[in-house]
């Protein structure tokens, strides 16, 4: 979630081919510095025997053939935002290139050709939008220099559409494939110079762009994590320690092995009750044939566990112990002013306490990497993966080789939302693979996802707020309390990290004269790890619903709350009143500021687009809430009603967003319905219990997320239109809705929610 | 040699096909189709009916091959969504692109098998009879409402 930055030398683009004809080589930084591939020197490849088909790669993430044939790499794994498709779009619209004949290239996870892959935090769009528009008006620029030298025109008085450079002046056009030769003898751009097209000159960016996958995934051709298929691969599935920790005393494979199709027992080793991010669970695998016959040789194992340090761990029991703890003083993270004097003197105190539980991912793709360790000592992976380059470094560290010996190709993902980050199912299948000198596909059950999963915290929050005589809010203290991620890793990280912190409490925007912001120790008693959007999920349903409560007690509309409370237009950086850093999701705060007019403009227009206080006056029950993550502002607006049977429905949602530049309009409103629909599950029915260090949920009967009958029916997304820079809508649909939701059904039924899941309300 | 007794010989009729599988009587006709006759769009979800990733058509209705075990398929005709149509052409196939309903794309075959049993049934379903039979099919991404409404494009056409 926070990132890495880090950049290397250039490596060629291909390796098969031979370099025709390097050019000037020089290095080039642009935007970020995590965004390799811009070791630039033109990379001239011949592929055919007598050189005859021409390759034109003038950095790492594009190319252009002989056969016109224009390739452009996704190096951001394709979990279902539509990243592969909507970065790839802007170097083809920067280069003119014709859209529909693009091939995109999933790339191998390689940090030093092509910079951070983590896709993970909303980035993929904020990072790299700079970047590949970069990528395509290179190759443009040096098309156009080619076609003036051949028409004896200025290149600036030709374009680059659909494929073909144009002389319109002269009606003059040449495709890309017919000026390469004149492009061998032409140096890389100077990038200070380069030419980006204007935002009203794009074809694709701010349009409705399909996704690339579509017809392939229709037609069940698309390639998964579990699709791939090697000769002489084995199955493994395996039984993990029940609980984090959990030693295998004794085991018997003898059962197991008395089942047709299993070849093989073995054991693979944990690290502990605090086994970090990138290491497998203490368990025992069954190799077999097929994954029936190694799910039925699993469950025929006879395995004696030790359960370790988390045997007595409850998770009712330490719910109940997060929230005596939030009574007490805590670690202060954010001080502004005098909050417990003022508090003190208050004409009026509201005091809510928020519990929120543990969350699976539960991706319907549950975790699976096919793995083939090979004679000549390297390894290669076919692997869901968010991370490619974790996953690379995690099986060298796990198999003791050097980075360069294994090759991790990432598939498609069927969902990730943070799960795939974590490559500890990766490192099993190289761990099984060189174990037994095959290919391993490990097959993770829904079973074991549900199980061993690195879950979303649960927690709990008590926020205190005072109000003076005339009704202003005057202080505001909000305690939290969770498990943090770092816990996973060390038993001695018992707070959130300021990067927890920072997503949702310490970021509290509205103009209140004294805050106060404290933590409070928790253990992590599991693996703990990051859901989509984060402890936003359960910061934003504590704030939002305790502000419409304030707002109540104000007698305000809690929009034009909001509107008061976000105060003057103004850009906050926090830093003076934070203990620690604030970390902007890891931008600076001068070129990415919290900036309160845009958080105005997109609570108006959700107000207006709803008509909310038309259906105020209607009595209809609607909600509201705002929240900006990951640098995207959001204002949402839930409504509920019961159908005849007097069952809960949502009829409508809408959402306004400032996401800056909108890229791909319809995969925004694509990550907008998920994200309303994905929160629903959050707030409405999914809930993770441990008793005895085990989870009791098992499969999606336990575990639940919500179905088609559940889902609101309408949901609408209003974009602002911008010329900011543009940031990500993977996450920042989530937060905002929950607590819209319940502010909504407090209107329905007179009971405000203070728990999540809402219990007993949906069927 | 022991182990080898337990296996059984299957012939089944799948996609127009007849496939001849050696494999024991329990195995799920899922892993019959994904790990021995290597149809990969056919999707494991949960492995126990409760998601219907792995939705195929047997003899025309929506059955979840990860719970109907190969001993149990006798000579029903079997559809796996490589079979649905010829090129990609169904008109849910069709509809599934115009309203770009995919985000990861997992759950989708599973969810267009299901949505072309409901067509088959009931060419014309409302809106509530949408929601009933298709409330089987999980989909965690929430492409729900575009599913909804790429089912009632097809069903025009």
């Amino acid at each position: 979630m926070i990132p890495k930055f880090s950049f290397s030398p250039f490596k060629k683009f291909t390796n098969k081919s031979k370099v025709f004809r390097p050019s000037r080589r020089e290095f080039l930084k642009i935007g970020s510095l995590a965004t390799g591939g811009f070791m630039l020197g033109v990379n001239f490849q011949c592929s055919g025997p007598k050189g005859e088909t021409l390759t034109f790669a003038p950095n790492a993430y594009l190319s252009i053939n002989s056969d016109n044939l224009v390739s452009i790499i996704a190096h951001r794994s394709e979990m279902g935002t539509g990243i592969r498709t909507s970065l790839p779009m802007v170097v083809a619209d920067e280069l003119g290139a014709d859209w529909k004949s693009v091939k995109i290239i999933q790339a191998v996870g390689d940090e030093a050709t092509y910079g951070d892959q983590n896709t993970d935090g909303s980035y993929s769009i904020r990072m790299f939008f700079e970047p590949m528009r970069r990528a395509g008006a290179t190759a443009r620029h040096m098309l156009l220099e080619a076609a003036g030298k051949k028409w004896e025109v200025a290149p600036s008085d030709c374009d680059t559409r659909d494929g073909m450079v144009i002389h319109s002046a002269s009606g003059q056009q040449a495709k890309f494939a017919d000026l390469l030769d004149l492009l061998q003898d032409m140096e890389i751009p100077d990038q200070d110079g380069l030419k980006l097209r204007k935002l009203s000159d794009y074809k694709l960016i701010g349009k409705d762009i399909p996704i690339y996958d579509v017809a392939a995934i229709t037609r069940g051709t698309a390639v998964f994590g579990a699709d791939m298929d090697l000769p002489d691969q084995q199955i493994a599935v395996i039984q993990r320690s029940p609980a984090v920790g959990a030693k295998v005393v004794n085991y018997s494979e003898d059962k197991a092995l008395e089942v047709p199709g299993v070849n093989q027992v073995i054991k693979i080793s944990g690290n502990g009750a605090h086994p970090g991010l990138n290491k497998p669970l203490e368990g025992i695998a069954v190799i077999a044939d097929n994954t029936w016959a190694a799910i039925k040789g699993r469950a025929a194992l006879q395995i004696e566990w030790d359960l370790g340090e988390n045997k007595d761990y409850q998770c009712a029991t330490q719910m109940e112990d997060m929230i005596r703890e939030t009574l007490e003083d805590g670690r202060l993270r954010r001080e502004k002013g005098d909050v417990k004097n003022v508090l003190g003197s208050a004409a009026k105190t509201i005091e809510k306490t928020y519990r929120a539980p543990y969350y699976a991912h539960a991706t319907i793709e549950p975790p699976a990497a096919l793995a083939h360790y090979k004679e000549d000592g390297t390894v290669e992976i076919w692997a869901p993966t968010q991370h490619p380059q974790w996953a690379r470094d995690s099986v060298a560290e796990a198999l003791e080789l050097d980075v360069a010996d294994v090759r991790v190709n990432v598939t498609l993902l069927g969902g990730g939302f943070g799960r795939k980050s974590k490559p500890d199912y990766v490192v099993e299948a190289a761990l099984l693979s060189k174990a037994i000198k095959k290919p391993v596909r490990v097959q993770w059950t829904r079973e074991d996802d549900i199980h061993h999963d690195f879950y979303h915290s649960h927690s709990a929050q008590r926020i205190k707020a005072g109000l003076d005589a005339q009704g202003n809010l005057i202080a505001w203290n909000h305690h939290t309390v969770f498990p943090a991620i770092g816990g996973t890793s060390s038993a001695d990280e018992l707070h959130p990290s300021d990067g927890e912190m920072g997503l949702g409490c310490t970021d509290f925007p509205y103009d209140v004269p004294n805050i106060r912001i404290e933590s409070h120790e928790a253990k992590a008693h599991t693996r703990i790890g990051w859901l989509r959007s984060v402890s936003n999920i359960h910061h934003a349903f504590a704030i939002s619903s305790m502000l419409d409560e304030i707002a109540e007690q104000r007698g305000m509309d809690p929009v034009a709350h909001i509107l008061a409370l976000l105060g003057e237009d103004r850009q906050l950086s926090f830093n003076e009143e934070m203990e620690g850093e604030y970390p902007n999701y890891g931008e600076d705060i001068a070129a990415y500021p919290w900036d309160t007019a845009r958080m105005k403009r997109v609570v108006e227009r959700v107000s207006r687009e709803a008509n909310w206080s038309k259906s105020l006056q209607n009595e209809k029950a609607v909600g509201f809430a705002a929240h900006k993550s990951f640098l995207t502002y959001v204002a949402c607006i839930v409504e509920v009603s019961k159908d005849e049977n007097g069952k809960i429905i949502i009829p409508e949602v809408h959402y306004a967003v400032d996401c800056g530049i909108a890229v791909n309009t319809d995969r925004i409103r694509s990550q907008f319905e998920g994200g309303a629909q994905f929160a629903s599950s959050l707030a409405m029915s999914s809930a993770i219990n441990f008793e005895n260090g085990q989870v009791k949920q098992n499969n999606f009967d336990g575990y639940q997320i919500i179905r088609m009958p559940q889902a609101p029916k309408k949901i609408f997304t209003h974009i602002i239109e911008s010329t900011d820079k543009p940031t990500g809508v993977g996450e920042p649909p989530v937060p905002p809705f929950i607590p819209a939701l319940c502010n909504a059904l407090y209107k329905l039924n007179g009971k405000r929610i203070y728990e999540l899941p809402v219990k007993g309300l949906f069927t | 040699m022991e182990k080898l007794n337990t296996m059984e010989k299957f012939t089944i009729s799948i996609n127009g096909e007849s496939r001849e599988v050696t494999a024991p009587a329990d195995m799920p006709l899922l892993w019959v189709i994904r790990d021995l006759l290597s149809l990969k769009g056919t999707k494991f979800g949960c492995g126990q009916a409760l998601c219907g990733a792995c939705t195929v058509h047997l003899d025309g209705v929506a059955i979840r091959s990860c719970s109907m075990p190969i001993s149990e398929v006798g000579a029903q005709e079997l559809t796996t969504i490589e079979g649905l149509s010829a090129n990609g052409e169904h008109p849910l196939q069709k509809a599934w692109q115009e309203h770009v309903v995919p985000q990861c794309g997992y759950c989708q075959t599973g969810q267009i098998m299901n949505a072309a049993a409901l067509l088959q049934e009931n060419p014309s379903p409302s809106e509530a009879e949408i929601e009933n039979a298709m409330a089987g099919n999980l989909c965690r991404c929430g492409t729900y409402n575009r599913i909804k409404a790429a089912i009632q494009t097809a069903s025009k056409s």
